[in-house]
């Protein structure tokens, strides 16, 4: 057990150091970022803000690592998270009720997972053409839903989803946090994750090794779907409103980044879920700090550009190596000294 | 002593250290002008390595490399390409998609007013393949032609760039009997110019057709370099394997009975455009072996029988049942295992370890919600790595960087662990080394003992003779003869093969 625990902080050093670099970094330039504050039993902070608006990226990751994980990639959970909040949106405001809202919300993220997995799964189609498809379509479909305008509501329930909070912290942190958790458990504590990663190496040996390649396939877009869906909720209750046009905007590329910056690569096989939440959060700091830490504003994505580079460059194998070898000579170094010592 | 210059690549004291492990260990190894030496070893020996090293791909760790008496170090292949050391591989290194004439003259193509001068380009290829005898379209993409063609472009390619030492990495393992002539006339010729050849191969028929001198690797040391014609063939055998086997396969048929009930009955099996239809019945504890040459349906039969193609005519029943083998889902919860005949492409899961390779059928059969624990796996992983000898520093070693014979191991251990009642192996053994291939010859005949059923695929006739009850022969896509008892014999299967057209490729 224990040096399943040490392969697990080795797995998620790179991201971790990451992590902490940036936040210190912010640190300097903004020097209340640390500080929390409980008021009306929530916390804020700007670290509580960075989990919080992370929020919809880290539910995409999720969906995208396992997506990622079978060789596969799905460009279709922004428009998704549109049409599931647009879906939400005209629910509550045609008197579904809560429940019955987000039934048929995350019904919609299934059924929008189904879709693309049946395209890449039994069709046989290249997941990123299968999926641009939805990509495309996806926003014409939210902005038929909410007939070209942004549809407001104002059921409190829903509203409690964006922007409420339990046990101290925001709803969107709750809710990410234990999906993740939930999602990591299940595909950990049952053979999936084993079965996936599989897939993700050869479909084809796992095929003839009886492997159900097809089901698992579409299981993997089914929860992106549903990631997306539960994202577009999120994303709708905060701004009280489904935006047809601006919801989940290009966050299919801030997903994809997030698992990339988790370590997980792209040509599929080995995966981890909670690399790919770190992934997530790093991207959320640098946008938050760079923020915070008062650039011009023109500044913001070349900035986050040569972070993102940067953090890429240190997990690259060539990189990898080369700290490998100077870690050991400075390693050798000093144990020469102390043989000259004695 | 021999005149220094006499040898065109000597290398000695070569290391190499892997984490973990010593891959070669003060290896010497000398190659003469207008030789072909024959780099032999079981799988794991040394072989790639000690080539890599010399080829530049690998960095040595210890040792001198002298290239006609000069130090060399070759950072990279195309540094040793230019110093005059060119390889070709069991896989042919060149651009499928590009034309004849493109992949020889690659990186390199003659210019005209700085564009390419296709027409010379051309004309240059032409000329040059003439000098090995083959008379092809140098325009059209190389992909439109065999293995063996392929396998004489890329020579000329590393000839033409090299020109002084050509190693040849198991050329011939892909190619019938045929090609393989027509490949040792090129090489013969290569030799004659003067080249210092190394062969690298698993057949030894091979070695003492075509070799000058042999060098044998074990573990990564060497055993030692002799002349071809003084080594018997069964000192070279224990030279390879570090002990003395008493046969290299038991080439006598052990005349086994094939009695009992029948376990497994097909009747009119077949799909249109794989395989004609087929009856087949095989019984508990016997081995049925297929034989053919390349195209002839061996493998279509496979894929049929495990469900990887569904069948479109016929049945198939146990004990009165009939079997569902709509898919290889469905083929092994009926207990059918099947390991493939393209190992890389079809059995191994290259970056999950040892264990998870081995486990994979058995959890895929138990379904994803019933995981086995992780001592469970554990525990298989191990069980079988002791009981197959399967090589590797531990179970937790991605399954790609375990040689070709251990990779089949560990899928067979994939197989056994799913404790099969049916087992079909495709060519189990090729592409192994000798060491190897006896073991699993042993343990197919101890599956059998155990009364499990096999069907066994192979383009080796004397080892099919070895270890089948009865021998089905295949041709033009379709069981054409049935040898039991007294008939399996080598000449026996020729001869059924060649009953109506073509030769065989034993």
């Amino acid at each position: 057990m224990t040096s399943t625990l040490k392969a697990y902080a080795v797995r998620l050093f790179p991201q971790v150091a990451a992590l902490v670099v940036i936040l210190l970094m912010v640190s300097f330039a903004f020097p209340d970022f640390f500080r929390l504050e409980m008021q009306n039993g929530r916390l804020y902070g700007s670290l509580i803000d960075i989990l919080n608006r992370g929020a919809p990226v880290a539910l995409l990751a999720i969906g995208m690592t396992v997506v990622i994980a079978t060789k596969g990639i799905d460009l279709s959970v922004g428009a998704v998270m549109a049409i599931c909040g647009a879906v939400a949106a005209a629910c509550i405001t045609s008197g579904y009720g809560l429940v019955g809202t987000l039934l048929v919300t995350l019904g919609t993220g299934i059924l929008c997972g189904l879709w693309n997995g049946v395209l890449v799964a039994v069709l046989d189609i290249q997941p990123i053409i299968a999926t641009l498809v939805l990509m495309v379509a996806g926003r014409g479909i939210a902005q038929l839903i909410t007939e070209g305008a942004i549809l407001t509501f104002n059921d409190p329930g829903l509203i409690f989803i964006g922007s409420g909070s339990l046990l101290g912290l925001p709803m969107p942190v709750v809710i990410w946090l234990v999906f993740g958790l939930v999602v990591s458990l299940v595909v950990r504590r049952t053979a999936l994750g084993m079965l996936i990663e599989a897939l993700g190496v050869n479909r084809r040996a796992s095929m003839l090794s009886g492997v159900s390649t097809g089901v698992l396939l579409i299981a993997a877009y089914v929860l992106c779907g549903l990631c997306a869906a539960i994202a577009g909720i999120i994303a709708a209750a905060d701004i009280r409103g489904a935006d047809a046009n601006n919801a989940g905007l290009w966050l299919e590329l801030d997903a994809i980044l997030a698992v990339v910056v988790g370590g997980n690569s792209l040509l599929g096989g080995r995966f981890s879920i909670a690399a790919s939440l770190l992934g997530a959060l790093i991207i959320q700091s640098v946008n938050t700090g760079i923020l915070l830490s008062g650039f011009p504003p023109e500044f913001n994505l070349i900035i986050k550009a040569a972070i993102i580079v940067l953090i890429l460059v240190i997990q690259s194998p060539r990189a990898q190596s080369a700290f490998v070898f100077l870690s050991r000579s400075q390693g050798a170094a000093p144990a020469k000294t102390e043989e000259e010592a004695k | 002593m021999q005149p220094v210059n006499s040898y065109v690549l000597s290398a000695t004291g070569i290391d190499k250290i892997f984490p973990g492990a010593r891959a070669l260990n003060g290896v010497d190894f000398s190659l003469r002008r207008g030789e072909v030496h024959a780099l032999l070893g079981e799988n794991g020996a040394g072989k790639s390595t000690l080539v890599k090293c010399l080829t530049g791909a690998y960095r040595r760790d210890g040792g001198r490399i002298l290239l006609d008496g000069a130090d060399i170090d070759p950072q990279s292949t195309l540094e040793a390409q230019n110093l005059g050391i060119g390889t070709v591989y069991q896989e042919v290194n060149l651009l499928p998609n590009l034309t004849v004439a493109e992949n020889l003259f690659l990186g390199r193509q003659p210019k005209r007013f700085g564009l390419i001068d296709t027409r010379e380009m051309n004309r240059r290829a032409r000329a040059l393949l003439a000098e090995y005898e083959l008379d092809i379209d140098v325009t059209a993409e190389l992909a439109a032609y065999s293995v063996a063609v392929q396998q004489v472009v890329a020579i000329a390619r590393a000839v033409d760039l090299s020109g002084k030492v050509l190693i040849l990495d198991e050329p011939t393992a892909s190619l019938d009997a045929h090609e393989v002539a027509m490949l040792f006339r090129i090489v013969r010729r290569l030799r004659e110019r003067g080249l210092g050849i190394v062969f690298i191969t698993h057949f030894l028929e091979q070695v003492y057709d075509l070799s000058d001198r042999i060098t044998v690797l074990r573990n990564g040391q060497l055993v030692g370099t002799r002349e071809t014609a003084d080594l018997p063939r069964r000192d070279l055998i224990a030279m390879m394997l570090g002990r003395e086997l008493v046969e290299e396969v038991a080439t006598e048929h052990a005349a086994k009975a094939a009695d009992g009930e029948v376990r497994f009955r097909f009747r009119g099996f077949g799909r249109k455009g794989h395989i004609e239809p087929f009856d087949l019945d095989v019984r508990a504890g016997e081995v049925v072996g297929i034989a053919g040459l390349l195209g002839s349906g061996r493998t279509e039969t496979a894929e049929i029988l495990f469900g990887a193609e569904r069948a479109d005519s016929g049945t198939a029943e146990t004990s009165g049942r009939a079997l569902d083998l709509s898919s290889p889902r469905a083929a092994i919860r009926e207990k059918f295992g099947f390991c493939p005949e393209d190992r890389k492409v079809d059995g191994i899961v290259g970056d999950l370890s040892v264990r998870e390779n081995i486990a994979l059928a058995l959890q895929a059969r138990r379904g994803w919600a019933r995981p086995i624990s992780r001592a469970e796996q554990d525990r298989l992983a191990d069980q079988y790595i002791k009981a197959l000898d399967i090589r590797t520093s531990d179970r937790e070693k991605p399954i790609k960087l375990l040689s070709g014979g251990n990779q089949q191991k560990a899928i067979l251990a994939r197989w056994l662990a799913t404790n099969p009642d049916f087992l079909i192996l495709d060519e189990p053994t090729r592409g192994i080394d000798v060491g190897a291939h006896a073991e699993i010859i042993r343990l197919i005949e101890s599956l059998c003992e155990k009364g499990m059923s096999l069907i066994v695929i192979s383009s080796e006739l004397e080892e099919l003779v070895a270890y089948s009850h009865r021998v089905i022969v295949l041709r033009d896509r379709a069981h054409v003869a049935e040898l039991v008892g007294e008939e399996v014999t080598t000449a026996g299967i020729v001869e059924a093969i060649a009953a109506s057209a073509g030769r065989a490729d034993a």
